[in-house]
């Protein structure tokens, strides 16, 4: 094991935290403002992947499709939001997990119904194909240099529209107290809609970008769905630093675990045995990193608790 | 023709009839129609409806139903096609899993078991039954072709990878079996997991000259595609069920020029074959994939055995079945002392013929395999 090889896998570790982050910060910010627990948020995700395969499978062009998912998302988003999650914000977290279950149904049937059960077909652009080499002479793939960048630049304009915009004030305003923002003129149905359109269109670019990277099918949205949650405990609800943190420290943790393991457990094991035990123990990591992370801090690395 | 030899006639043809099971018979279809493995089981019912359809039997009635690949639905739908449907016979479970959940309970009361898919170790083992067949092999084979032809494709430094499941060690088992080179890394992931970066460089990093692969699904799409784009470049070869007909669509040409170890392939040279895959393609709009060969090879299995012996009948019936008397689109088909196929396997190579993908025969891997666990079987 070399050291190059432990920063490709670190680098490994940035990207998928990074990815992670898209769908988390939705979700966080779902849940912080509006107090929702929204299991659909994976079925946002397909979307964004379906929407991105099928215009750029009819089109030719990436671009058009990654424009097409968030578009997509967002308008789904929006639509759930006043059709369905409007009438939820009342009820308790049993009911609204009910009703974003049923989405998740609805969505699945709903897509298949539209594209069929096949997997679709969605590559990465050819400007991006490839590796390049990174000094120290590590070759990586290019596109996952730009999930990164992307994520970065994404995270950023984030911290940028809830710490310095209007819209951001109003945001934190309806995750401190609802009732007053709302006396004080503030459309908070609107706001509402504003805010889980803005989480949707991102898991809808987040399920594109990693789309092109994966297989587009039905279902694809419910494994990240768990990892996102995972996220936002470990971060802590609301916070949006805390979904960037977390979802790094899930990434991190995942791809160096599932790599460094087996190795471990292979210096006192034999090799067939160690890499099944390492393999076991890595799919568990995250989670025993959750739990040390609520011991210590029960609200979340940047919770109010 | 007087009229008295008239009659003798309708009666010896009436004879004839019983004795050539005209009598109806009820199979019960339960596979996976909705959720993510939704393809295989709508494969496997296609290739079966395709079959009794060419044969236009109507003694032969079929129920499906969707099992959403958990075990329990399985099992409450194989309670009620035998209790209230009471079928005579069941097929179509895609996962093993569920085949074990559903297969022990429903010889032991006395239905015929067809498998067109799953066959796990167990069943072909200690826990053979003589009232389960599986048409389409034991669980093993198509990782026993990949691992006997690696060697020979150039690949004597392999890295080996599979889910972290009981298939996925099997898998890695079953490719060691005949696999004369090294093994200079071995890998399992989670089941179900997207990303392979870190697999992708521990490959990068093993030294090794061609790898092994073993994810079904959207497993293997996501990290076939993601191979393909980190430019390491070695050889890959895997089971066909990595890279099936309805998945290399979905991976595009990153798939172009994997091997993969089958049992049957649109190219295989034969008139059942031929007939098989140009009915699909007329009657569906598709190619078929390895699981519509498993479904129609079982559909005309089992009317092969309709067409000799009374379901009524279990031990002629087994029998007929037994005698495997049918054109399989494999060409060859013989069952063995454990009612498991004795077949030759093949490696494929993923081709593009014209606008899609496809596969095509590049060599023999093993002739007239039956299976691993042969002599555990006691029937």
């Amino acid at each position: 094991m070399s050291v190059m090889l432990l920063i490709e896998q670190a680098l490994n570790g940035l990207q998928y935290g990074v990815m992670l982050f898209l769908m988390a910060a939705g979700l966080t910010l779902v849940f912080g403002v509006m107090g929702l627990i929204n299991l659909a948020h994976g079925s946002l995700f397909m979307v964004g992947a379906f929407a991105c395969a099928a215009v750029a499978g009819a089109t030719g062009s990436f671009w058009l499709g990654l424009a097409a998912s968030l578009a997509a998302a967002a308008a789904a988003g929006a639509l759930v939001e006043l059709t369905v999650i409007r009438r939820l914000y009342a009820r308790d977290h049993l009911d609204q997990v009910l009703a974003t279950f049923a989405l998740i149904l609805v969505f699945s049937e709903g897509t298949r119904w539209l594209f069929g059960s096949f997997p679709l077909y969605l590559d990465i652009p050819d400007a991006l194909a490839g590796p390049v080499t990174l000094p120290g002479g590590i070759d990586y793939p290019l596109y996952r240099l730009v999930l990164i960048g992307i994520g970065l630049a994404i995270a950023g304009a984030l911290f940028w529209l809830i710490g310095r915009t209007r819209l951001g004030i109003r945001i934190r305003a309806g995750e401190a107290d609802r009732e007053m923002i709302a006396a004080l003129g503030v459309d908070i149905s609107k706001l509402y809609t504003i805010v889980f359109a803005l989480g949707a269109a991102l898991a809808g670019l987040a399920g594109a970008l990693v789309g092109a990277l994966q297989s587009v099918q039905v279902g694809m949205g419910e494994p990240v769905l768990i990892l996102a949650f995972v996220v936002i405990v470990i971060g802590g609800i609301g916070s949006i630093k805390g979904a960037l943190v977390g979802a790094i420290l899930v990434g991190l943790t995942d791809t160096l675990g599932r790599f460094l393991l087996p190795i471990l457990f292979s210096t006192f094991m034999e090799t067939s045995a160690a890499t099944s035990v390492g393999a076991a123990l890595a799919s568990m990591l995250i989670y025993i990193l959750m739990a040390g992370v609520l011991v210590v801090r029960p609200g979340g690395l940047y919770g109010r608790a | 023709m007087n009229a008295k030899s008239k009659l003798l006639a309708a009666v010896a043809a009436l004879a004839m009839a019983g004795v050539a099971g005209a009598e109806p018979l009820k199979v019960g279809m339960i596979t996976t129609l909705s959720g993510g493995g939704a393809s295989l089981g709508i494969d496997t019912r296609d290739g079966f409806m395709l079959a009794v359809k060419q044969a236009g039997n109507p003694d032969l009635e079929v129920v499906i139903e969707d099992d959403q690949r958990k075990p329990d639905v399985a099992v409450q739908l194989a309670d009620k096609m035998i209790q209230s449907d009471k079928v005579d016979v069941l097929t179509g479970i895609v996962w093993s899993n569920l085949a074990m959940a559903v297969v022990p309970a429903a010889t032991a009361q006395g239905k015929f078991y067809l498998s067109t898919n799953a066959a796990p170790s167990q069943l072909a083992g200690k826990g053979c039954n003589p009232n389960y067949f599986s048409v389409s092999y034991q669980n093993d084979n198509l990782h026993e072709a990949a691992g006997a032809y690696a060697a020979k494709a150039g690949i004597t430094r392999a890295f080996i990878m599979a889910p972290n499941y009981p298939a996925g060690q099997d898998s890695l088992a079953g490719f060691k079996r005949f696999y004369e080179g090294e093994v200079v890394g071995e890998v399992y992931t989670q089941l179900g997991q997207t990303d392979y970066a870190g697999e992708i460089a521990q490959i990068r990093a093993s030294g090794a000259d061609g790898v092994f692969i073993f994810l079904p699904g959207g497993m293997g799409i996501s990290f076939v595609k993601q191979y393909a784009d980190s430019g390491v470049g070695l050889p890959l070869i895997g089971p066909a069920f990595s890279f099936e007909q309805t998945i290399i669509q979905a991976m595009g040409d990153a798939a172009l020029g994997v091997l993969n170890g089958a049992n049957w392939s649109p190219d295989l040279d034969n008139a059942a074959n031929t007939a098989f895959v140009e009915g699909f393609a007329a009657e569906y709009g598709r190619l078929p994939s390895v699981y519509a060969s498993y479904g129609y090879d079982t559909a005309n299995l089992l009317l092969s055995a309709m067409a000799k012996a009374d379901v009524k009948d279990a031990d002629a019936f087994r029998a007929a079945l037994r005698a495997a008397d049918f054109d399989s689109v494999r060409g060859d088909f013989a069952f063995s002392p454990s009612q498991h196929p004795v077949q030759d396997l093949y490696v494929r190579e993923v081709v593009r013929d014209g606008d899609i993908l496809t596969n095509r025969i590049v060599g023999t891997a093993i002739e007239d395999r039956s299976h691993a666990y042969e002599d555990a079987c006691k029937m």
